[in-house]
């Protein structure tokens, strides 16, 4: 029998209901009398200086109320306190193709968007920059004044332990170069906001965002409205995977339309704006030296990356950090070295996803791990295990290991793939692969310096016993409304469908920081459990007296409060709700969480990395290459993850399945790309992203590892298990055909190029992969040439009504 | 533009309405008939979030213009549940946590009701290739597969038991899908 009523049971989420019967009600979904439909107008220059913006035919066509334009919001803003650099809609200057510059209102959304070509931007071209190695060199065009070096957003150095040292002890050192190419989120939900601006002065945006207080905040900065005056509604967001976390265009232009017009305004973008709202996954360009003894033990790591960051900030201080925090949370480092660069280039802002910039590293590194196990005649699994970081410890640079369960999930995937005896045992064209990773459960740090909670729920139960959870959360499909109802039944004794949760608004639920860095289970959780503990105690003084048992007999489940050496002896949970109102008044109660002091170091860069728990988790890999076309088929990726305990398995697993479907993705074909500054794929017909028919069998194994500082003992589930199946199916590839992968997707172009199919000489390689920063490709400049022409052309024949 | 009146079956109800003639069923049925289960996701027929039933068939509500479906019965999500009843499949995805986000989700019901609409038991590769059309990001599909083929057990056990002495499928608060219990 479990200690538990609620918690590791699969019971269906208490916001199913509401999504299977097509009654959820997403920001889209919203329609409020006399709203307004507003659309945004795009750059079409990667590059240029705005001389004149003209709105003057847009205002007078029919059906248009009103049209806005950066210089209505000059104020500078960005997720990041520290590094915005960001205006709402552009001002002066444009730095992508898609970057918004204006905004129409207008009766319908037929009529916005008529309205936009009516108009007039006027730029002078700026020279652009496309790739890092041009932005690291070019100090003659800056696409942001500030930066100090060329166009380098961020640098940061960081060495732990005798780095020269452990390289001298080395019996073997390997150096590798690794890309990691972009992609995006690609929710299936497009961004969507509605505005409202009351006759009290007040302004309500519902919106789809991950983050609704920091976008309280930033809306307050922009729009210079009061935040008491302001209320943020995070609907349910249909899906998010970080791409809806950063403050955007389209919220602020339908707050500032709604604010001029006084009536509410949805901005829906379509599917190509999706693409340009990006701050998906990073480009990033990777050195990794590793330095190990003949039996595998690592002596010491030189890593470094330089991240394409695309025009502006968005997270990318943080993911720049990431880039180098997380690699020795796995296994033993003695001495580290992280030298982390992220530049600017005129495309879309990458930013957070799923992962959020350890997910390219960790690819690197479990390459090369892959490979020394190689060099030094070791199994993967087994060298993987000897050289594991232990649990409850700290690593090289000063993070907190706790809980530890990266052992474990090898074993369980060793019992279940028999990974050890099947690899380079199945022949040409197919193979095992194996990567082991680890992520963070919320980031130790909020993103602005403050002492306050990171987490407050607060809990009311009214006189029939139906309880309310209220937290600033944001449901993203992740499962957080029902983790927060989960948790609230389980500690008062009642079950989730018998709790209403109220989460994402500003207004009525306590700060949440958002749903971001896998922090909600663990955040949340713990704060809801602290607000549920509260009145537990409230409802069992009550019960004991009328049940006449001492409170620490008594126990809570199932709408009962009962006597443990007794169970008939019980009050009903609405029973004892109404004798501890009687006796207590009335029982609302708050709870908060914040991570512990000393989970990370003190030195600059310190505030990334640092978690109250890491997941672990690994991932085994089979596919199959077809030698004459080059087509790589996953046939099925296992992943076994730590999360702590399983709140309920059903959505671990869920979470773990498709986070492997995102990795598979990944590696197997997306990528955000660019011709000329145009985004070559921005329909979902041009980037493919994996159908039911392309998808690998996926199987999840919970391990469980019951985190001591977890609420009952979870840590997250959401973000870590993409990470190995990366690597996992490039080691399984080479294992297939004997061609290192060093560079993502891999396609089956890439795979006939390294066969010796695809050059006349058919030579095979053993390789791809980039060996240094170099440009090396065609120039896009010219490129760009070439479509600038085809624009011009097009837009001269345009009709102008 | 001159709106044009048109009236469709929608979910069993005759409903009429004045609409741009260009405006496809899905914007019909999301803005004009207030039917927004059914989603949109990509204009271009590639992401299957908007899908629905003509006569049964599963269409894509982004590409179709309202005019064309003249008198045939569209069913969207909405239309899935009567007042009482859950259908299986609305049971069975919420069993199965097939649904995380949602967004794809009516879409993907009202595929997988045609399917086994036509196929009393699917296989799992039959299933793959009915749903091939609709993207969804969150699941990576297995948790969709379990809640089909279980779907698929649930109507056929019905069926098999029939007559008066069928258990319906209850909305929640009417059939107890937590299994509350004292230990």
């Amino acid at each position: 029998m479990s200690e538990f009523s609620v918690i590791g049971r699969r019971l269906p989420k208490v916001n199913s209901w509401a999504h299977l019967t097509g009654q959820a009600r997403y920001a889209d979904d919203l329609f409020l009398p006399r709203m307004l439909y507003g659309r945004l107008l795009r750059s079409t220059r990667p590059h240029a200086r705005i001389l004149r913006v003209d709105t003057r035919r847009a205002l007078a066509h029919p059906g248009v109320v009103a049209v806005v334009t950066g210089a209505d919001m000059p104020e500078k803003m960005g997720i990041m306190p520290s590094t915005q650099d960001e205006t709402a809609l552009a001002v002066d200057r444009v730095r992508y193709v898609g970057e918004p510059v204006a905004a129409v209102a207008a009766f319908d959304e037929d009529t916005a968007f008529d309205a936009l070509s009516l108009i007039q931007v006027d730029y002078e071209d700026l020279e652009p920059i496309f790739t890092i190695e041009e932005a690291l060199e070019r100090d003659d065009v800056k696409i942001h004044d500030e930066a100090k070096r060329a166009n380098v957003f961020k640098e940061v150095h960081l060495s732990f332990g005798d780095l020269e040292g452990g390289f001298g002890a080395a019996d073997h050192v390997r150096d590798d170069w690794f890309f990691f190419e972009g992609n995006t989120h690609a929710p299936i939900e497009s961004h969507s906001a509605v505005a409202s601006y009351g006759p009290d002065d007040k302004l309500t945006l519902w919106t789809a965002t991950q983050v609704p207080h920091y976008l309280h905040r930033e809306l307050e900065k922009v729009l210079g409205l009061p935040r008491s005056r302001i209320r943020v509604i995070a609907t349910p967001n249909g899906g998010a995977f970080g791409g809806k976390s950063d403050p955007f265009g389209h919220e602020f232009a339908a707050a500032l339309l709604s604010m001029r017009t006084r009536r509410p305004v949805k901005i829906t973008l379509d599917r190509e704006e999706v693409f340009y709202a990006h701050r998906g996954r990073h480009p990033v360009k990777m050195r990794i030296r590793t330095g190990v003894k003949k039996d595998g033990e690592i002596t010491a790591v030189h890593y470094q990356s330089w991240l394409d960051g695309g025009a502006y900030a968005s997270y990318g201080i943080a993911t720049t950090y990431y880039t180098g925090a997380l690699l020795t949370v796995t296994y033993r480092i003695p001495a580290y070295k992280f030298d982390g660069v992220r530049v600017y280039t005129n495309k879309p802002p990458c930013g957070p996803k799923r992962g959020h910039g350890t997910t390219q590293p960790r690819y690197g590194f479990e390459c090369q791990i892959d490979k020394i196990a190689e060099d030094l005649d070791l199994d993967p699994l087994e060298y993987r295990k000897k050289i594991l970081q232990p649990a409850n410890s700290r690593t090289v640079n000063d993070l907190r290991i706790t809980s530890m369960g990266l052992g474990e999930c090898l074993d369980a995937l060793q019992r279940s793939t028999r990974y050890s005896e099947r690899r380079g045992q199945l022949g040409t064209g197919k193979g095992i692969g194996l990567a082991g990773s680890a992520y963070i459960s919320g980031a130790g740090l909020p993103i602005y310096w403050n002492e306050m909670p990171h987490s407050g729920a607060e809990i009311r139960i009214d006189r029939g016993g139906g309880v309310t959870v209220m937290c600033g959360t944001s449901e993203i499909g992740q499962g957080s409304d029902n983790m927060l109802a989960s948790v609230a039944a389980e500690a008062l004794g009642v079950m989730p469908a018998d709790v209403h949760v109220v989460s994402g608004d500003t207004s009525l639920a306590p700060v949440d920081l958002g749903s971001y860095s896998s922090r909600v289970t663990f955040m949340a959780g713990n704060a809801v459990r602290d607000a549920a503990m509260k009145l537990r105690a409230l409802l069992v003084a009550a019960a004991a007296e009328k049940l006449e048992v001492p409170a620490e007999r008594l126990l809570t489940a199932y709408g009962r409060i009962y006597d443990r050496d007794d169970p008939a002896k019980f009050t009903t949970f609405a029973d004892a709700a109404v004798l501890a109102e009687s006796k207590h008044g009335t029982l609302v109660a708050a709870g908060s969480y914040k991570p512990p002091k000393g989970i990370g170091g003190s030195f600059k860069g310190a505030g990334v990395g640092p978690t109250p728990a890491y997941s672990y988790q690994a991932a085994v890999a089979e596919v199959t290459v077809d030698m004459d076309t080059g087509m790589v088929t996953v046939d099925k990726v296992t992943t076994a993850h730590d999360c702590g305990r399983a709140l309920n398995p059903a959505n671990v697993e869920g979470q773990v399945e498709g986070s492997a479907y995102m990795g598979y993705g990944e590696i197997i074909g997306e990528e955000q790309v660019f011709r000329g500054g145009l985004h070559k794929k921005p329909s979902l017909l041009d980037y493919k992203i994996p159908t039911s028919l392309d998808t690998p069998v996926l199987e999840a194994i919970v391990v469980e590892s019951v985190d001591a500082e977890g609420p009952f003992g979870a840590k997250e589930a959401g973000e870590g298990p993409l990470n190995p199946v990366i690597p996992a199916i490039a080691n399984a590839v080479y294992d297939a055909i004997g061609v290192r992968f060093d560079e993502t997707p891999i396609t089956a172009e890439k795979i006939l190029t390294a066969l010796g199919k695809r050059d006349r000489r058919g030579e095979r390689k053993t390789r791809i992969g980039p060996d240094g920063l170099d440009a090396g490709k065609a120039d896009p400049k010219r490129a760009l040439r070439r479509l600038t022409a085809s624009t011009d052309a097009r837009e001269r024949k345009r009709p102008v009504s | 533009m001159t709106k044009q009146l048109l009236t469709l079956r929608v979910n069993g109800e005759p409903r009429t309405i004045a609409a741009d003639p260009h405006h496809t069923l899905l914007e019909v049925l999301r803005e004009e008939l207030g039917l927004t289960g059914t989603k949109h996701g990509c204009e271009l027929g590639e992401c299957g979030a908007c899908t629905v039933l003509v006569d049964g068939v599963p269409i894509l509500a982004c590409l179709t213009l309202p005019t064309l479906v003249g008198d045939s019965e569209v069913t969207t999500v909405e239309g899935l549940a009567s007042a009482e009843d859950l259908h299986p499949l609305q049971v069975a995805f919420a069993e199965e946590g097939a649904a995380q986000c949602g967004y794809c989700t009516p879409g993907m019901l009202m595929t997988a009701k045609a399917l086994l609409d036509t196929t009393a038991r699917p296989t799992r590769a039959q299933i793959a290739s009915a749903i091939s059309g609709n993207l969804c990001r969150c699941t990576g599909y297995t948790a969709i597969y379990e809640a089909i083929e279980k779907a698929a057990e649930i109507s056929q056990g019905t069926q098999s038991e029939g007559g008066a002495g069928a258990q319906p499928l209850r909305r929640p608060g009417a059939r107890s899908l937590t299994g509350a219990q004292l230990p």
